[in-house]
């Protein structure tokens, strides 16, 4: 109960923050006409959308209808808020459930083997590489897989989803087409890379460290054979850390593929919030940026249960 | 080969072999994004470029911009104040039915209603007159020689359509239910819009029962937005597009150097410009105290000749340039000819500054635009670089256009002192540069809107109101070059240049690149 108020309060104050902030990007009018647009015709559109009204009146109209889940409508498409992001969203989940995909499919096996192997040269590629995706920025990656694997090679798309076969009243999914799923890899890599070289890290530091443990050298000296020990033994001991932390990125991954919708014009979330920005549309600003809080918060409030049931020691702490 | 002729630019249309047999599909990407349906919504280009491949004005122009008859076959000024408007037989909108002068007097009714940002498309006292089903008058309240030079971008709805979807109201951002318009498009273009998903695809079919010839030989059209320059340029290089724009001007070289793309450039109708305040006492940007410099002409001269202009074109702009000495594209004046920009010379400018009282300079901050025009930000930069050679330190402020024009339009209170602008004329004619640039304007704005320097000078505002109701072309251009001379001669703003136009087209797709950088479906031939 406690947390679940914590959540209410942090989703306010994002609220608030968001709204604040607001204050700074500039006049929204200005995007939403063209230049000879008369002065009068501007403040009368200004005090239609209620722009005028005392902030606090504004914040408070904000969260009224928030908690409806009604946005309000964007100023830039004029439709609402709400409908325009749910079809942006499939697009974002696929991506970012492509890109954890590709992060853990080839983060742990690496990871294992510059663990077990870690003076072999390949172990050394491997950190010499993933050294290179923590620190180039996204969009440069991006820039650089479009020019190699698009420009040159001409293999793969460099924007969009490709073809995408509708599910339902509103999902879409690329999937199911091979214009889909090429559409897929690039975004998935650049968007996946740095989290890939994270947990690619993180197995290999556990290993090492588990790897020296005393079960480890019973398991040895009981005989058994090196593929048990490895992978029954001491990989199953390295995931804990690693579940927890593939949850966490798993709500980074999907609120910052902002950079790498924009490069691939990914018609995702992100993409439109970037362009919400340019334009100074407030709707689609606040209702991202509360959608945003809105997963962490879930996320978080869902990691801890999760560990109130699997340790006994916090139950009893608190009885 | 920036200096291709305005008339020509790849105008090669049809007759290409065989225009009918093949189906093609024109996939194609522009940097922003084609927000909703609505043609009376937003008044921009891009916007009403698009939507002019699915809606057609009773008027439309060329490729080289001449106007056109379109769903009006003649028009005819009958009194001073009546002009009457033969309509075409026969044209169908795209859900089949009939387009009459019905249509035309509603359209004109939505275009000034609440909402529409195309209201001066319209004088709000004229009155539409339905003689029969094929013929429309206009009444206005005085005379317009240039009634009809905005109607190429002014649709014409179908009534019905518009009534059945309840769609009367024009769509606007503060509406709280979705508009059927904003969506869905019922025009008599040659392109029906087959799909529209905002932001992400606009796909559009060949309409088979438009009333003109159809000279383009395309089955349909894609349209994606793509906004990271890097990646449009890419798709493009890549062969999954077929025409993209625009390209940065650092790209176009890359572009003509793949096989398989060009890049086509030519001057664009936009005129970069400065503009200094001239209307307050004391600069709100300065360390001059007590006065305003910029209320001596002699400083406002020693501004413009301090800046070389050919320079920025070499350096900035690589070529992709037009030195203006007026404050409209020389396309669009036929006697602009007569005009010279003064000489770049920055020993008579520092002379002039001593004269006026300023022989070391002053400082004074400059705001720019970083994401509005070509290379703003760098000509900003360029000017005040060569503004410290005669010993004027700017201080540059250069924002994202949404705050840009936010602190230096009148909804900020005109808080600039020195600043760069772009403008293009949406009726393609001097008085609208008179009305809104030139034109004196009070504190609140009232008068020339845009003028945000406030440069005032009465016998310009008389020419101005002569220039409105002169029907005498001949006699219009002399009143218009004596408004110009006007303020030339007071250095009213700084023309810097016409930006130019880069478009990416993959070989074998002919088009025509108009200066107004709309993009016509309708001279599109692909093989």
């Amino acid at each position: 109960m406690r947390r679940l108020l914590q959540a209410m309060i942090v989703m306010l104050v994002v609220a608030l923050l968001a709204f604040t902030l607001f204050r700074f990007v500039g006049d929204p009018i200005n995007q939403m006409v063209g230049i000879e647009t008369s002065i009068e015709e501007r403040e009368a559109l200004r005090e239609r959308l209620g722009l005028n009204d005392p902030i606090p009146v504004q914040f408070a109209r904000f969260i009224q209808s928030a908690v409806q889940f009604d946005f309000g409508t964007s100023y830039q498409f004029r439709q609402p808020v709400s409908d325009l992001f749910l079809k942006r969203i499939p697009a974002t989940l696929e991506l970012s459930f492509a890109s954890a995909v590709f992060a853990l499919v080839v983060g742990i096996p690496m990871g294992i083997y510059a663990g077990l192997n870690r003076e072999s040269w390949v172990s050394k590629v491997f950190l010499s590489v993933s050294l290179v995706g923590i620190s180039l920025p996204t969009f440069f990656i991006g820039i650089l897989l479009i020019f190699f694997f698009s420009v040159n090679l001409q293999w793969l798309p460099s924007f969009g989803r490709g073809e995408v076969v509708e599910i339902g009243s509103w999902w879409t999914t690329g999937f199911l087409t091979a214009s889909g799923l090429k559409a897929l890899i690039l975004p998935s890599i650049t968007l996946g890379l740095y989290q890939m070289t994270l947990i690619m890290r993180l197995i290999r530091a556990e290993m090492l460290e588990v790897i020296r443990t005393d079960y480890i050298k019973f398991a040895r000296a009981r005989g058994l054979p090196d593929r048990l020990v490895h992978f029954r033994h001491a990989l199953k001991n390295t995931l804990v850390p690693v579940i927890t932390i593939t949850g966490l990125q798993l709500g980074a991954i999907i609120a910052f593929a902002t950079i790498t919708e924009t490069v691939f014009q990914w018609p995702g979330m992100g993409l439109m919030f970037l362009q919400a920005v340019q334009n100074v549309d407030i709707p689609i600003m606040s209702a991202y940026l509360l959608l945003t809080a809105f997963l962490f918060v879930s996320i978080n409030f869902v990691v801890d249960i999760l560990y109130f049931l699997i340790d006994p020691r916090l139950r009893i702490e608190r009885a | 080969m920036s200096n291709k002729s305005f008339f020509v630019t790849a105008l090669m249309l049809g007759c290409m072999g065989g225009t009918a047999a093949q189906a093609e599909t024109l996939k194609y990407a522009f940097q922003g994004t084609l927000n909703q349906l609505d043609p009376y919504s937003l008044n921009e280009t891009f916007t009403l470029g698009a939507l002019g491949n699915a809606y057609e004005g009773l008027t439309r122009r060329g490729a080289d911009l001449q106007i056109e008859p379109a769903l009006a076959e003649r028009w005819e000024v009958i009194e001073p104040n009546r002009w009457r408007f033969y309509l075409r037989q026969g044209v169908k909108f795209h859900n089949g039915n009939d387009f009459t002068a019905e249509d035309v007097a509603f359209s004109a009714e939505r275009v000034r209603a609440e909402g529409s940002d195309l209201g001066t498309r319209i004088n709000a006292e004229a009155t539409v007159e339905i003689v029969d089903d094929y013929t429309v008058d206009f009444v206005l309240p005085g005379p317009n020689p240039i009634l009809h030079y905005e109607w190429d971008t002014w649709y014409i709805m179908d009534k019905d359509w518009t009534e059945a979807n309840d769609a009367v109201s024009v769509t606007s951002a503060s509406d709280t239910t979705p508009n059927y318009a904003a969506l869905n498009a019922n025009g008599t273009g040659p392109f029906k819009i087959a799909s529209h998903e905002p932001g992400v695809k606009t796909v559009y079919e060949k309409f088979d029962g438009w009333w003109d010839t159809a000279t383009h030989n395309l089955d349909g059209v894609e349209f994606t937005p793509i906004g990271s320059d890097a990646t449009r340029v890419a798709a493009l290089l890549s062969g999954e597009l077929d025409m993209v724009y625009p390209i940065p001007v650092q790209d176009v070289k890359r572009v003509n150097d793949n096989a398989g793309t060009q890049a086509l450039t030519g001057p664009e109708l936009r005129t970069i410009f400065l503009g200094m305040d001239q209307m307050r006492d004391e600069l709100l940007y300065s360390d001059v105290k007590g006065k305003n410099p910029f209320k001596d002409v002699r400083v406002r001269k020693a501004f413009y000749q301090s800046i070389d202009i050919e320079a920025i074109k070499a350096k900035v702009m690589r070529d992709l340039s037009t030195p203006a000495a007026l404050m409209i594209s020389p396309f669009l004046y036929a006697r602009a000819g007569e005009f010279e920009r003064y000489p770049y010379d920055p020993d008579a400018a520092k002379a002039l500054l001593a004269e006026a009282g300023y022989p070391d300079g002053f400082t004074v901050s400059m705001d720019c635009p970083n994401d509005r025009y070509v290379n703003d930000e760098a000509i900003c930069q360029a000017v005040a670089a060569m503004l410290a050679r005669v010993g004027v330190t700017v201080d540059l402020v250069a924002q994202p256009k949404a705050k840009y024009f936010a602190k230096v339009l009148a909804s900020g209170g005109y808080d600039t002192s020195f600043y760069l602008l772009g403008w293009t004329p949406g009726s393609f004619d001097s008085w609208n540069i008179l009305e809104n640039l030139i034109q004196c304007r009070d504190e609140a704005g009232k008068g020339g809107a845009f003028n945000l320097g406030g440069y005032c000078n009465a016998d310009v505002d008389a020419l101005k109101d002569q220039i409105l109701v002169e029907n005498d072309p001949e006699k219009r251009d002399a009143l218009i070059a004596q408004a110009y001379t006007i303020a030339n001669d007071e250095v009213s703003h700084i023309p810097l240049h016409q930006q130019g136009l880069a478009w990416g087209v993959a070989d074998g797709v002919e088009l025509a690149q108009r200066a107004d950088n709309q993009f016509v479906f309708r001279f599109v031939t692909k093989n």
